[in-house]
């Protein structure tokens, strides 16, 4: 086997073995355990081995299984995509924008529609930041406007306009029946609409959003989990100085 | 045993800034009024449903008398008038208002006796079914086993009722004390409580009365057959608190979550408006013997846990205050705090050890309830389960009233139903293996959970002495709490906010007033 070809590693090299939980709605008893061991077989695994079962009442079962896989996948073919800025630190951001751009930038940014849970857009945006990186309000290169939470699309939009922003950052953090992909789809047709979605970078973040998923949706970048300020501000303060080499 | 030593006079100084605070306010609820508090006390008279759009009939009442510049008398009278005059029921009377376009401002007012002739039954007949229902609650509870200490508290959040109530079952069978039912995302801001039940919601479902009594069946079924009583939760917060604080009375809800703040720092509400809607909601909650529970921690998701410890000590004290001027009891205060330090902090168990002990040490008989790490809870579902582990053995060992269990999806999703399966095996586990450590265990009095402890209260205690003597509003306005900046007159829902004029009446507030020897 190619070193590029490869399965899961449980003990030994390409063993395929996987680790498993899931629940049913079947009674947690024989029957349940081989509905379950059946089911792993049908997916495609090979030596299901159901190692545990609790009973969840009101007639579900909850499993933990291990079992093996003959699928492998091909590393060489794969490509993903990231965002390929580098990073750097608040005081190299500042300096690199005073430098390349001769002034500030402005980012508005909110957590739209219905989605009430800030912790997100707080953690890049507010002079705090989190795990001790500061958010752009710090930033001396950086005008950063937090309209908050619950904030309508075109009343974003409106202030970006407002403002003649560089840049939007849209927060999601509640994903339940993909709201998260309704919302920010709503922004981007709205933006468009209004001829602003090519005067401006659309930036979205939250725990489920991937640079990938915000590229399929129209944006120009996303974050997801582990992302600082420091991700975002080089991100956005090296796209604008490359869009202004290019004009 | 496991105690601290506190500085009592530390405490004395931090419960006198507290009620220098609070009682500061006396011009706020005597003075004025709420739509939200009118629309509470026509649901209270009896009159429910909506318009065919889902305008609530209470809210068509009351708009009613806002456009004629009548509500400053209070709706009370408006309404006992209309119906003494038509000789109809008061629901009948708002449907009229509804759907023929009757001006009940344009009625001549009968006299003040007449009046209350009218009132008075209404009123009984609903604190007579409140009352009811707390006796219910009360004979449930000396029936079934006694309380466990901490209760075991889990949320649902499907968006469904129906699909709530089979998540709610599963989990009581499965050792669940408390169940709560989150809202709807964006219910906080909506300045009308939704009627009926519902299917459809984002991140939790609408507080609706019908879906109340939908919960409350299914999980007296629970008890009936588990030997224990299930207590039922829900949010008596943002722009309806006294609505839903009222529907909950009414359905025999048990534990309400019920800031005086939390609106105001973290929903953006107006000041003026969430202070007086708490404090009617807080006095129908103590009426309707509610245990209410309060939202301290998110001052810690938002702010670093160690550093801002004391502000979760001076809420909780602000919150004491406010709560005691409605009425309501120590023992049923779920003053609210939460294990949110950094993982990768050395002796952060110690700390949080500490900051757990100075809430329970500070109110003895409140029924503190424990929030669980959610800051630093990641897609690391195993590191998250060990850190909710942790936090179920701080809570055992320091006697926590309720235990809101962390999920170890907590930053994926909603909760699975076999989260909810894991986590209350998680702490039913460690709850009884160390079930009376704690009494086998002591501090030194220079050990540093003493110190840490003492120094929390001191940093509270400098914090609410600085806050008295500026006003909770001006305080607020420079930011002070949470690092948030919210102006007496900014925010959502002021326009809601009504002086009252000289005969206002608003029987319900008065006869609680009375009961509860305010």
């Amino acid at each position: 086997m190619s070193k590029n070809i490869i399965r899961p590693y449980g003990d030994t090299l390409n063993d395929g073995k996987m680790q498993l939980s899931f629940t049913l709605p079947v009674s947690c008893d024989a029957l349940g355990k081989e509905a379950a061991r059946k089911l792993l077989l049908q997916t495609g695994f090979d030596e299901a081995e159901i190692t545990s079962m609790s009973d969840l009442a009101e007639g579900f079962t909850h499993f933990i299984a291990y079992a093996v896989t003959s699928t492998s996948v091909d590393i060489s073919k794969i490509k993903v995509k990231v965002v390929e800025t580098p990073v750097m630190t608040m005081e190299e951001t500042d300096a690199f924008v005073a430098e390349h751009l001769g002034r500030k930038i402005t980012v508005v940014g909110a957590c739209i529609e219905s989605d009430a849970h800030t912790v997100g857009i707080d953690a890049i945006m507010n002079m705090k930041g989190y795990n001790h990186r500061y958010g752009l309000e710090r930033y001396h290169s950086f005008n950063a406007i937090n309209m908050g939470a619950q904030v309508p699309c075109e009343e974003l939009l409106a202030k970006a306009r407002e403002v003649n922003a560089d840049a939007i950052l849209v927060s999601q953090v509640v994903t339940q029946k993909n709201i998260h992909i309704k919302n920010l789809t709503r922004l981007i047709e709205l933006a468009e609409a209004e001829g602003l979605r090519d005067k401006m970078l659309f930036i979205c973040g939250g725990p489920r959003i991937s640079h990938e998923l915000a590229i399929e949706l129209g944006y120009d970048a996303g974050f997801g989990q582990g992302t600082y300020a420091t991700d975002v501000a080089s991100y956005i303060a090296i796209t604008l100085a490359k869009q202004k080499a290019q004009e | 045993m496991l105690k601290i030593g506190l500085n009592q006079e530390m405490v004395s100084r931090a419960r006198k800034a507290a009620f220098q605070i609070t009682n500061a306010f006396t011009w706020l609820f005597e003075g004025y009024t709420t739509v939200a508090t009118e629309r509470t006390v026509l649901r209270l008279m009896g009159i429910d449903g909506a318009l065919k759009d889902g305008k609530p009939l209470p809210n068509v009442v009351v708009d009613h008398l806002v456009e004629n510049s009548a509500l400053q008398k209070g709706a009370a009278i408006w309404m006992a008038n209309a119906m003494l005059k038509k000789g109809l029921t008061a629901q009948q009377v708002a449907e009229e208002v509804a759907y023929k376009g009757l001006d009940i401002t344009q009625i001549p007012l009968a006299s003040g006796e007449a009046i209350l002739e009218t009132l008075n039954p209404l009123v009984d007949k609903m604190l007579g079914h409140i009352t009811a229902q707390k006796q219910k609650r009360e004979e449930l509870l000396a029936k079934y086993q006694p309380r466990p200490q901490p209760v075991i508290y889990v949320i649902v959040a499907t968006g469904n009722i129906y699909e709530d109530v089979v998540q709610a079952k599963a989990a009581a069978r499965e050792g669940a004390d408390a169940i709560a039912v989150i809202r709807s995302t964006a219910q906080s801001l909506l300045d009308y409580v939704p009627f009926g039940a519902t299917t459809v919601g984002f991140g939790g479902t609408f507080a609706t009365q019908e879906n109340f009594k939908i919960m409350r069946k299914a999980l007296d079924e629970v008890a009936e057959e588990e030997n224990r009583y299930i207590y039922l939760t829900n949010y008596a917060s943002g722009l309806c608190m006294p609505e839903i604080a009222a529907m909950a009375a009414m359905e025999r809800l048990d534990m309400m979550l019920n800031d005086a703040m939390y609106g105001i720092l973290f929903r953006d509400i107006n000041p003026k408006r969430t202070l007086l809607d708490q404090y009617f909601a807080r006095m129908i909650n103590a009426y309707a013997g509610i245990e209410i529970q309060t939202g301290e921690d998110n001052y810690l998701t938002t702010s670093d846990a160690v550093e801002k410890a004391y502000t979760v000590t001076a809420s909780q004290l602000i919150n004491e205050s406010f709560a005691l001027m409605s009425g309501i009891k120590p023992e049923k205060m779920g003053l609210g705090h939460a294990f949110e330090i950094d993982p990768e902090l050395e002796n952060s168990f110690s700390f949080e050890l500490a900051h757990a002990l100075l809430t329970k040490t500070l109110f003895p008989d409140a029924p503190v309830k424990y929030m669980p790490p959610t800051k630093f809870a990641s897609g690391n579902i195993f590191k998250t389960y060990l850190l909710n582990a942790m936090f179920n053995f701080i809570g055992q060992l320091t006697g926590q009233g309720v235990q809101l269990l962390g999920m170890l999806t907590e930053a994926i999703h909603t909760p699975h139903l076999a989260d909810r399966f894991l986590a209350i095996e998680n702490a039913k586990y460690i709850f009884k293996a160390v079930k009376d450590l704690n009494q086998n265990l002591c501090l030194s009095e220079d050990s540093f959970i003493n110190k840490r402890a003492n120094e929390v209260l001191a940093q509270a205690t400098e914090f609410l002495e600085k806050v008295a003597r500026e006003g909770l509003f001006s305080a607020m306005a420079k930011g002070e709490f949470a690092d948030i900046k919210r102006t007496e007159n900014g925010g959502k829902g002021l326009d809601g906010v009504i002086m009252k004029d000289k005969d206002y009446y608003n029987p319900f507030l008065e006869i609680m007033k009375q009961e509860l020897a305010l």
